[in-house]
């Protein structure tokens, strides 16, 4: 038997914050194992949110009213807590966005189709990206002729760190990589990335998304001139994400979307910019998901993003090592949870993800199952598709219980 | 059992562990193939007329979760000996009765791949709703 796991988070506390959490699923317990898709809400953030509408909804930044006064202070005050939050030099360093996907198109199109990038220009990026930080780049080669090149992943899942040292040059001008890997759950070496990038010239962009909900960043640390994640995998609401850049980046980045907010002045035919971060935040933002993004980081501050860290260390430790010991059962990624976030993800023999995903949600377990979203890791390792476990603050070792009882369910029904 | 399991039924499972007419057709006269973009399910589709365009065999291959590959191998057996027109009605609701689960949107794509690979193979557009 396993040792017996130290959780040192307050788990029975934490639940009761999640009203969802409380429901039942076809009279099951609702054991949710996905939030690397998107986390539950705890009841301030939702709160938060509701406050926003029945209280003090007005548009930001240019009524003259009171309404307007609080709604433009609550923002605003949402972009100081997450300068803060990610160890930004200034909330100037913080534009709202919808999401990382967002995020990494504004550098992708600003940076890199509008901006920098000539012809025989090189992108280095991995095979472990999501599709959000695959699919922007290919814009980048397709319009202007840049170079996409991809470091490797070891059969572990961790990076060929060796190569990404052979695929960089004077020519490299970005390098793009994911913090932690949404399916393997590897947590990349951004800060020596981001070294050897800065080291041939290169900025380095930081897909955070997998990582901001579930350990402490440091973006002066990481070295990151461009940083992404969204708010609804960290407690927050759909519809909000944060791109992070430093003032040479985003001065040297044009924005996206043209409009409201995002002009100092306009004549026909002509405007000039706002200052950042506004000249990226075009039309009225989503200003309840920005306050209930700030409300989510502070209730992830108050647990603390070390001991959010342990404690999915200890519950990941204890995953792998129960479900290690089924057998014709696979897992993929880092075995080490000190190099490996909350994300398990694992095929059963004769059992396809999907299948696998049917019969745990008959038992109240939510799990994901399919590429992920990230078809060229799924490429690397020959598989059609995964299943996949993530676990965040309100999971606990009685949760790894019940997906592995199911696990065997979906063995016996496929024996 | 509650009402997911039914989803695994005997003869679903069956058709999974032990598919009819699985493999190649060298010389058929009708191929297609399709894949379900969101799970990676994939079926082909092959099948042999005779000079009185009936059909004479029937073969398919693929990979993905158990209610496609089922659904894909019973599919077959429902084939031979139509001719074209009958081969034309073949629809979804005669699929679904053959398959005799309860499925949900999302395991319905699963189950209707088949018949869409089938449809390709007419020469017919498949049909995104159904």
């Amino acid at each position: 038997m396993a040792k017996p796991a130290r959780v040192l988070l307050n788990v029975p506390a934490i639940k009761a914050d999640f009203p969802i959490l409380q429901r039942k699923v076809r009279d099951k317990r609702l054991v949710y194992l996905d939030s690397a898709a998107t986390s539950q809400k705890p009841k301030q953030v939702i709160d938060a949110t509701s406050d926003f509408y029945s209280r003090y909804n007005a548009n930001v930044h240019r009524a003259i009213y009171e309404l307007g006064e609080e709604a433009t202070r609550e923002y605003e005050g949402a972009r100081e807590k997450i300068a803060a939050f990610i160890g930004a030099k200034s909330p100037n360093e913080i534009v709202f966005t919808k999401s990382t996907t967002e995020s990494l198109n504004i550098i992708a199109y600003g940076y890199g189709l509008k901006g920098k990038i000539q012809k025989g220009d090189e992108i280095v990026g991995t095979v472990m990206e999501h599709h959000s930080n695959h699919v922007p780049w290919h814009f980048v080669k397709d319009h202007k002729g840049a170079v996409l090149k991809y470091v490797d992943v070891n059969d572990d899942g961790t990076l060929k760190m060796e190569q990404y040292d052979d695929l960089l040059s004077k020519r490299t001008k970005i390098v793009t990589v994911a913090l932690c890997s949404n399916v393997l759950g590897t947590i990349n070496p951004v800060k020596e990335i981001a070294k050897r990038a800065h080291e041939v010239g290169a900025i380095c962009v930081v897909d955070a998304a997998q990582a901001a909900p579930h350990m402490s960043i440091d973006v002066q640390g990481l070295g990151a001139d461009f940083l992404a994640f969204s708010g609804h995998k960290m407690l927050g609401p759909t519809g909000i994400g944060v791109l992070y850049g430093t003032p040479v980046s985003m001065e040297a980045t044009e924005p996206l979307l043209g409009g409201g907010e995002m002009i100092r002045e306009v004549h026909l035919g002509r405007a000039a910019w706002n200052d950042v971060p506004y000249k990226f935040e075009g039309g009225t933002p989503n200003i309840a998901g920005a306050i209930g993004l700030g409300v989510a980081v502070d209730y992830l501050t108050r647990l603390g993003l070390d001991a959010i860290r342990a404690h999915e260390m200890e519950i990941t430790q204890y995953a792998l090592e129960k479900i290690g010991r089924l057998k014709g059962v696979t897992t993929y990624g880092p075995k080490d949870v000190t190099k490996k976030a909350g994300v398990v993800s694992f095929t059963i023999d004769n059992a396809h993800p999907h299948d696998i995903a049917s019969i745990l949600d008959v038992e109240g377990i939510c799990i994901r199952s399919g590429h992920h979203c990230a078809q060229p890791l799924m490429e690397r390792f020959d598989l059609p598709a995964t299943a996949r476990a993530s676990f965040y603050v309100y999971n606990d070792l009685e949760d790894v219980d019940a997906l592995v009882a199911g696990m065997r369910r979906v063995q016996e029904v496929f024996a | 059992m509650s009402a997911a399991y039914d989803l695994y039924q005997e003869q679903i499972l069956d058709h999974y562990k032990r598919p009819r007419n699985k493999g190649p057709l060298p010389g058929a006269t009708l191929n297609a193939r399709d894949s379900n973009p969101l799970c990676g399910d994939e079926v082909v589709l092959h099948v042999k007329l005779n000079g009185s365009e009936q059909v004479s065999d029937v073969r398919f291959e693929g990979q993905g979760c158990a209610i496609s590959q089922a659904s894909a191998s019973m599919l077959t057996t429902m084939l031979k000996g139509l001719t074209m027109s009958e081969l034309r009605a073949v629809n979804r609701e005669a699929l679904l009765k053959r398959l005799g689960i309860p499925l949900s949107a999302v395991r319905l794509k699963c189950a209707l791949l088949s018949l869409h690979v089938l449809r390709l193979a007419l020469g017919e557009p498949k049909d995104l709703r159904a």
